[in-house]
């Protein structure tokens, strides 16, 4: 298969990047030759294979309901790019509703 | 934009069907997240009840909370459902401000519950089995406040992993009403479970619904829209209304209904497009690979459905067998599990069922609607009831008394001793026949044009001599001989 | 300012050989633990332009050495004491900047520490720095990085491979004992190969995964890179085990390692031919290979040719899958709660938008994009779905093999340490270079990159052995003893 430039702005909105208009070209002959290059997997047969989905042999792992407070808010927002000491900032949503 | 609602003919609404589905996020009561081990205590400061997982710090795993499992698995069970031995979560992806993580663990394709229903009872007293497609659970997002800062959006984390059971119900709702009464009972089996606290004003119990419409006899669904986040009964009930004739509306009109994601003001009562089809979110759902998958043993399911508080639809069946109340009574007495409690106290230590029920779903009721938080066996302990509803019987106190004197007076003095307030008040029934004689010599010399009305034919003014003894008796007197006397009395005057 | 005495002490005597002579040396008095650190933290400063660490700890790390010295004096020191290691910058520690070889967390401080570095920590050992890396984690030849580069020792304009390449070239060029990787498709494999050192990635589940920043969740390992077989079985011993942070981590318990490296008796080991037979692959990597071979089969091992008809499909496989997480592990880097945030940033649209195509190099951003598109709607079934599938073939065929087997027997790379910048416009190409690592990855798990020989311009060669679920006792015995067997060569 091969995908066109607006698949590439979709999955770059889903994603929340940019693409680059210069870098759009290469961009799209890239991801098609990696496409094309997944794609090879269609020669296997798995019609009668149940997907591998966990790694681990590990089930049912819980823990308890149990108060734990191992962070402080001051840590919370240590790393925050905007804050006011009490919430994380961001710059104001529109409403697009 | 409102639609302008035009007045289509009743005939032409009673064409369609309404066909409603509706989504039901409960928030469960545990101590803890869903997926690590900060509060999920609602009230705290801004960002408080965080941890490395609430934020979505690089690095950070989640590890679920065996108690979410064991409530949605008691939601499962009293909705009759079938609990997947086997399930698992997943991942949605998506972007939003209050979802730290880029995406929110959830149960797609393999949920912990399938396949249930709840049944309802409609005004007309016709029953209604509501189909469950599924309950799963998930982490809720933590909250964006758009209007406290001009320039900025003020995010806090706090509800963000707060556990959910997410119940979804096949489209088989077919009005508002029953709308409502779904609502409602789920709301109702939430707290009989003890797994959510059913508050839709705090946001404890949020409600989606899904509405299309279509001519009767169809087969095929219409398009459909979901109105988010109605947050109280009445609102569910206006929204449902309204996207009805706003539905048939456009059909009417030839227009299609576009498949809309869409926002209920509550005052205006109004629907309105919050986001199109267009911009309908690709999920990308794919299995949570930090967290193994659930299977449940036989002996776990077992031991939580021994574990399964009485559910209200047997309480119904249990009060009308053992305590010979009425559906309607019944059905009153159990739509809140601690009055519901509360009542078979108090049935502990009287016999006189009627009156103990009575007495809930009248004064004590009237009180709670008031003043909803209360807890009324702190005001007023179960043995006080069963004294008054004695006194009551023997005849040492009338009942006005008690709803309009009494009760008020107990439960703004708790701790009194009832027969204490009794005396301070003045209740006993004075058997005195004399004063009550007098009592009534003095009603009917105040109304003498009602005393011939009464002789007219108007028995009904009755009631009004009677009110004017009460008053004048200070309710110190046993209606039944009150009733008595007047009605002698009047007849002596004609 | 560091004596002349220390200089030449360190040089002289300390091209660290192993643990255990630097132990005995301290309780000797023969050295100080901060004259060691002093020497190591000299030898980065003269090693800086192969670019290994992006922070040194230095201060921090003699006042430890400080320490660890009075405890082993006292002789109540944990088993790592001595041991001077630096992280990748995947690995948090508490209160220490870590950027995951990214703009986006550039100047993002932890708030707390991953399980093994608490656990190398509470072993007494000194970590000296974090070490420049692919950006996060997506790279095989540290060239992806925002703080630029890493050089191989051995040849400066050669890569040292990734994406834990400055894990690497740090043991390689001594300016630490030890390294923690992070290994999800060959990332502490094929460095350990282009560099010339051990390096083993465990079973998955082995190690814990909390406070590892996240590249593929199904495959990502803590592995050492280390100079000989016991450090890396010692660091495994310290690290492994299970913790209640981590879902996924195993609750088999952990054998002492370090202390079961003694091998004796015969294997069987199994080579697959499709490897030997590859396209592209270098003409010395195979002979070594299949010296090895031969000289396993003059000490009277087993070894067999066993066909593994998916080698064509691993590369596909591995990168479906692990774009597909990664695009969602990394979704969370949004200039929002922390990290980079654009200064273009006027809403929350362009908040995300902004702050991620900044902060993302490109190919972390082409990952994300195929990554993206693999999960989307209509092409999931295709692709990932398509992919699990076929990860389950790859780890049958590979546990069958292992059932008759002890071990296998691969190439780690198709070729030497290649040169830097040489990168092929081909993507694809790139991607291929991972075909002999990603198997072990796919199945979960043991494999161990080791040392073998030189190459004619003096690159370092390794190979490879895959061993059994769980089995890295086994398999680190074996490699020690491979290691003592073929000595190394020159091709």
């Amino acid at each position: 298969m091969n995908i066109d430039n607006e698949t590439i702005a979709k999955m770059a909105h889903l994603a929340r990047l940019d693409v680059n208009p210069n870098e759009q070209a290469s961009l799209l002959k890239d991801m098609n030759n990696i496409l094309h290059f997944m794609e090879k997997l269609n020669e296997l047969d798995t019609s009668t294979v149940e997907p591998l989905i966990y790694l681990t042999d590990e089930v049912n792992v819980f823990r308890e309901d149990e108060v734990q407070t191992e962070v402080s808010p001051a840590d919370a927002l240590k790393n925050a790019p905007m804050q006011d000491g009490t919430y994380f900032q961001v710059a104001k949503v529109i409403d697009k509703g | 934009m409102k639609t302008e609602q035009k007045t289509l003919s009743q005939e032409v609404f009673e064409k369609y069907e309404l066909v409603v589905g509706l989504e039901i996020h409960a928030q469960l009561s545990t101590a803890t997240k869903i997926f690590s081990s900060d509060s999920a205590a609602f009230g705290a400061a801004p960002n408080h009840h965080i941890s490395l997982v609430s934020l979505g710090l690089p690095g950070s795993l989640p590890k679920l909370n065996k108690k979410v499992v064991t409530f949605a698995i008691k939601m499962g069970l009293a909705t009759n459902c079938t609990i997947n031995r086997v399930n698992r979560f997943d991942r949605k992806n998506y972007f939003y401000a209050d979802l730290p993580k880029g995406y929110q663990i959830t149960q797609d394709e393999m949920p912990i519950c399938q396949r249930g229903y709840v049944a309802i009872t409609l005004k007309d007293g016709s029953e209604r089995k509501i189909r469950l497609n599924r309950i799963h659970m998930e982490e809720d997002a933590g909250k964006s406040i758009h209007d406290r800062d001009q320039r900025s959006s003020l995010i806090d984390l706090n509800r963000a992993g707060v556990p959910l059971i997410e119940i979804v119900s096949e489209p088989d709702i077919r009005s508002a009403e029953e709308a409502a009464a779904y609502l409602s009972e789920v709301r109702k089996l939430v707290r009989y479970l003890d797994i959510c606290d059913g508050n839709m004003e705090e946001g404890s119990l949020r409600c989606d619904a899904n509405i299309s419409v279509r001519l009767k006899g169809d087969t095929e669904y219409g398009s459909r829209c979901e109105v988010k986040n109605l947050n109280s009964i009445r609102n569910l009930q206006r929204a449902v209304n309204y996207e009805f004739k706003r539905q048939v509306q456009l059909i009417e009109e030839g227009i299609k209904i576009e498949q809309n994601t869409l926002n209920f003001d509550a005052a205006t009562g109004v629907t309105s497009v919050l986001r199109s089809k267009e911009m309908a979110y690709d999920y990308r759902y794919f299995p949570e690979p930090d967290l193994p998958p659930l299977t449940l043993s036989e002996e776990l399911i077992q031991q939580i459905k021994d574990e399964l508080p009485e559910l209200p639809e047997q309480r119904v069946k249990r009060y009308r067998e053992s305590f010979a109340l009425s559906e309607y009574d019944a059905q009153l007495l159990t739509s809140d599990k601690a009055v519901s409690d509360y009542f078979q106290e108090v049935v502990n230590h009287t016999s006189n069922y009627k009156a103990a029920a009575n007495f809930i779903n009248g004064p004590v009721q009237s009180y709670l609607n008031e003043n909803p938080a209360e807890n009324i066996k702190m005001k007023l302990p179960a043995e006080s009831v069963a004294l008054i509803i004695s006194l009551v019987d023997d005849g040492k106190i009338n009942n006005t008394a008690v709803t309009q004197q009494l009760f008020p007076a107990l439960v703004k003095n708790p701790g009194v001793d009832v027969l204490d307030m009794v005396q301070e008040l003045n209740l006993l029934i004075d058997t005195d026949s004399d004063g009550l004689l007098k009592y009534i010599d003095q009603a009917v010399s105040m109304y003498p044009d009602k005393v011939t009305e009464y002789h007219k034919g108007k028995k009904g003014v009755l009631g009004l001599f009677m009110g004017e003894v009460m008053k004048l008796s200070k309710g110190k007197i046993d209606p039944k001989t009150a009733n008595k006397l007047i009605v002698e009395k009047l007849d002596l005057l004609k | 300012m560091l004596s002349f005495h220390r200089n030449t002490y360190f040089h002289a005597m300390h091209q660290y050989s192993s643990l255990k002579s630097v132990q005995s040396e301290i309780k000797e008095g023969k050295i100080q633990l901060v004259e060691l650190v002093e020497g190591y933290l000299q030898r980065i400063e003269e090693k800086k332009h192969l670019n290994a660490f992006v922070e040194v700890y230095a201060d921090e790390a003699k006042l430890r050495a400080a320490e660890i010295q009075k405890k082993i004096i006292n002789g109540n020191a944990g088993k790592l004491a001595g041991m001077i290691l630096g992280i990748k910058d995947l690995i948090c520690y508490k209160d220490h900047n870590i950027s995951a070889g990214s703009k986006i967390l550039e100047n993002y401080n932890s708030i707390f520490s991953s399980t093994v570095v608490e656990r190398i920590l509470a072993e007494d050992a000194i970590i000296i720095g974090r070490q420049n890396c692919d950006e996060f984690a997506m790279g095989g030849s540290n060239e992806n990085s925002y703080f630029g580069p890493v050089k191989n020792d051995a040849d400066n304009t050669k890569v040292p491979g990734g994406s834990s390449g400055g894990s690497a070239v740090a043991v390689q060029a001594d300016l630490c004992m030890a390294s923690l990787g992070t290994d999800t498709g060959g990332s502490v494999r094929q460095p350990a190969a282009f560099c010339g050192v051990v390096g083993l990635k465990p079973t998955y589940g082995r190690v814990s995964r909390h406070g590892i920043i996240a590249y593929a969740s199904s495959f990502d390992q803590v592995g050492p890179i280390t100079k000989s077989v016991e450090d890396a079985a010692l660091l495994l011993e310290v690290i492994a085990g299970h913790d209640d942070h981590d879902s996924t981590c195993s609750t088999a318990p952990v054998p002492a390692y370090s202390q079961q490296l003694s091998f004796t008796g015969k294997k069987r080991i199994a080579y697959l031919p499709e490897t030997l037979n590859s396209d592209g692959l270098d003409p010395e990597i195979k002979a070594i290979t299949e010296n090895t071979i031969k000289r396993l089969i003059e000490e009277g091992h087993e070894v067999e040719p066993i066909s593994f008809p998916y080698l064509d499909y691993v590369v596909p496989t591995y990168y479906i899958l692990t774009m597909a997480e990664s695009s969602s592990n990394l979704a969370r880097y949004d200039g929002v709660h922390y990290g980079y945030r654009s200064q273009n940033a006027v809403d929350l649209e362009s908040t995300y938008k902004k702050s991620r195509s900044e902060g993302f190099g490109d190919e972390v951003k082409r990952r994300i994009l195929l990554g993206t598109f693999v999960l989307s709607a209509g092409h999931y079934d295709a692709f990932y779905g398509k992919a699990q599938k076929v990860r389950r073939l790859i780890r049958e065929k590979t546990d069958e093999i292992l059932e008759n087997h002890d071990f296998i027997l691969l190439p780690t790379t198709p070729g030497p340490a290649f040169g830097i910048g040489e990168k092929t416009d081909d993507p694809v190409v790139m991607y291929l270079a991972d075909i002999f690592t990603v198997q072990a990855s796919l199945a979960g798990i043991p494999a161990i990159s080791l040392p073998v020989a030189i190459s004619k311009s003096n690159l370092p060669l390794g190979i490879q052995f895959i061993g059994k679920r769980f089995g890295e006792a086994e398999l680190l015995a074996f490699s020690k003893y491979v290691l003592n067997v073929t000595k190394k060569e020159v091709v």
